[in-house]
């Protein structure tokens, strides 16, 4: 699946700042029954924004009008536990195109890029920074630039720079993907594969 | 070859490389693909919409296990989402000449357990799964590990996926474990000690005489929860224990193929003096019998010692502090006595022949306590097989347990088999993230022993007092 093309992107931001936000918190496994991705988006954080009765939590970030915006923010290790994808499909139908943490788990990494949502890396010092200008100013609008990969709070000026492998990034400014370059080398995989002969 | 050391790990991820991609991943060649019916379907739908085939079919095997009932599976499945899914898993699989181990398969389990079982796992592979437990095949000396939806497509279309090289960790484990120390119990003390992130970005070997000594189904469940501490994956170097595992296994190599497999089997262990970029060492007498009393698995603790203060522990206190308010639990309290309500023994962390053998050692000769739903759950037909070859069905029936049928069950709660809200559930699986055995569900992490021991006296209990 290409994705939409990602360079600078400026925009408020909704915070979370809870550590180890699992994949099971994004997305609970009883709503991973589709066979198709859509409407994961309804189900982001569900337990969390929902009583049981389905109504919205009122004190839970996403049910809170003031807080809005295509990034969001998450506490130290977001992403672990399961490898669903289901996870960065629903924060990507919730509308989010970056996700800001001071550590990824692995695999939801791979999955957000491969989603076409930025995962941005920062330092817990500036992690905190950008909770702080949040808290003071909930339409705080941050700046991430892929190209010059650097983050900056463009309230207070405050700016990081953030790493990318050159391939991921030049694939995600231009909407490339890896089975569109897997499958220009599929006769370089043959070849190997025949060498293999597992 | 180089003359440089090098570890289990290099000379596996070496002999993979395709091509390397300056300032990129690695184009890395996969030897064994998993599929379930959960995280395939999209993959299959993006392979239509590009009008791409499955490169290697024979490569791929799929298996019907996350949403699948684990009673009365000869019926229809009930809910209309999950026979959806399993039914678009058969159609694909059929339609792209992949094997399928559907419901009512003689040969139908959980992905992790049925690998292994009928020889598809071999030493020196690759092999990954749209399911983080992919791990679990480390065991056998494999690299193997979790991936996403897109990239069980990239597998399907090229059997190649881009992937960076993790850097390598070696965690030895040295001594003799004690009573009831089992390996569910390593891995649950290690991952305490690491916590939930510690081996994020990182490969890990598991080395020293405690896993030498490891039976398979130990080791497996060890490298299945390596996960659990952030590791895409964890490795156990192949040794006489592992080939005679896999040896006869129906798909193994045979004959001369097999002398030429084990020849290069015998390769694959890390060179002395080889380099890693972390290294722990660890005491097996330190080990106890363990049991977790958080919402992540690093928040684990010896079953006789009390719960740690937030302040003591690293991370923010107010994370800890939520996850022991959604618990019901307070700081410095003992875990010993705490009612329990639901029993879960399976999955593919602990859902092997040996894990029932542990479970019916404690219940033999002891009743289900009247309060306590215990679901027992084996990983496969096979092993529910073996359960009633050995007698064990025998001793769970005569405790008043009742077997249920294989899938992942409990563990995710994708089928009727759900924790209610608020309730405690003693659980074999591997994690215990809020709401992961139903909605409000709170889980604490353990052994079969352990298991074992609640289910038969209703609390949390040190399986030592009963064996």
């Amino acid at each position: 699946m290409s994705y939409d093309k990602f360079t600078t992107l400026t925009s408020s931001a909704v915070p979370l700042p809870i550590e180890n936000v699992d994949t099971d918190q994004i997305i609970p496994a009883r709503f991973l029954k589709a066979t198709k991705r859509e409407a994961f988006g309804d189900n982001l954080f569900r337990d969390w924004r929902y009583n049981t009765d389905d109504s919205p939590k009122k004190d839970f970030v996403l049910n809170n009008p003031i807080y809005t915006g295509k990034i969001l923010v998450g506490g130290n290790n977001f992403g672990s536990g399961s490898s669903r994808e289901h996870a960065a499909w629903a924060i990507y139908d919730y509308g989010f195109r970056c996700v800001v943490s001071s550590f990824f788990a692995d695999i939801f990494k791979n999955n957000a890029i491969n989603m076409g949502i930025l995962p941005v890396q920062v330092s817990p010092e500036f992690l905190t920074q950008i909770f702080s200008a949040i808290e003071l100013d909930p339409h705080t609008k941050i700046e991430v630039s892929l190209p010059n990969q650097k983050i900056t709070i463009l309230t207070t000026g405050a700016s990081e720079s953030f790493e990318m492998n050159g391939y991921k990034k030049n694939n995600l400014i231009n909407g490339f993907d890896d089975i569109d370059y897997l499958q220009a080398m599929k006769s370089e995989i043959s070849a190997f594969a025949a060498a293999r002969a597992v | 070859m180089s003359l440089m050391p090098s570890t289990l790990f290099d000379k596996v991820w070496d002999a993979h490389v395709v091509r390397k991609i300056e300032d990129g991943p690695d184009v890395f060649f996969i030897d064994r693909h998993f599929i379930h019916e959960v995280t395939s379907p999209v993959a299959f739908l993006g392979l239509e919409s590009r009008g791409l085939k499955v490169m290697y079919p024979e490569h791929t095997f799929a298996t019907a296990d996350h949403n699948t009932p684990t009673i009365n599976q000869h019926l229809p499945v009930a809910d209309p989402l999950s026979a959806n899914q399993l039914k678009a898993l058969e159609q694909n699989s059929a339609k792209y000449g992949i094997s399928h181990w559907g419901l009512g398969n003689p040969k139908n389990g959980i992905v992790h357990v049925v690998g292994p079982e009928n020889g598809i796992t071999l030493p020196g592979m690759t092999i990954v799964c749209g399911d983080s437990h992919t791990s679990t095949h480390g065991a056998f000396g494999a690299i193997a590990f979790g991936i996403g939806t897109s990239e069980v497509e990239m597998v399907l279309s090229s059997q190649c996926i881009m992937q960076p090289k993790p850097l390598k960790m070696r965690i030895n484990v040295t001594g003799s474990l004690g009573k009831a120390v089992t390996p569910k119990d390593v891995t649950l003390y290690i991952i305490s000690k690491l916590t939930t992130s510690g081996a994020t970005g990182y490969f890990v070997e598991y080395a020293g005489d405690v896993f030498e000594k490891m039976s398979m189904e130990g080791r497996m469940t060890v490298c299945n929860m390596s996960i659990e501490m952030g590791a895409r994956g964890g490795m156990i170097a192949p040794d006489e224990t592992t080939f005679a595992y896999i040896n006869g296994r129906e798909l193994a190599p045979k004959g001369a193929a097999w002398d030429k497999a084990l020849a290069y089997w015998k390769t694959l262990s890390t060179d002395a003096g080889a380099k890693f970029d972390a290294e722990y060492n660890f005491d097996a007498a330190d080990i106890e019998p363990m049991i977790t009393y958080g919402t992540n698995p690093g928040m684990g603790m010896g079953i006789s010692k009390s719960i740690p203060k937030g302040v003591d522990l690293k991370g923010g206190t107010a994370t800890y502090e939520k996850s022991l308010a959604y618990m019901g639990f307070e700081e410095k309290e003992q875990m010993i006595g705490k009612k329990v309500d639901f029993v879960f023994i399976g999955s593919c962390t602990n859902g092997r022949i040996e894990d029932f053998r542990a479970f019916a050692s404690i219940i033999k000769g002891r009743k289900k306590a009247e309060h306590v739903t215990a679901w027992i759950v084996p990983g496969s037909h096979i092993v529910e097989a073996q359960i009633k070859e050995e007698g064990i069905l025998d001793i769970l029936t005569e405790a008043g347990f009742l077997l249920r049928q294989p899938g992942c069950s409990a563990c995710l709660a994708m089928n009727d088999d759900k924790v209610p809200a608020g309730k405690y559930a003693v659980s074999t699986s591997n994690r215990n993230f809020e709401g992961r055995q139903g909605p409000g569900s709170r889980t604490m992490l353990a052994s079969p022993l352990v298991a074992a021991a609640a289910a038969v006296t209703g609390f949390v209990a040190d399986p030592r007092e009963l064996m």
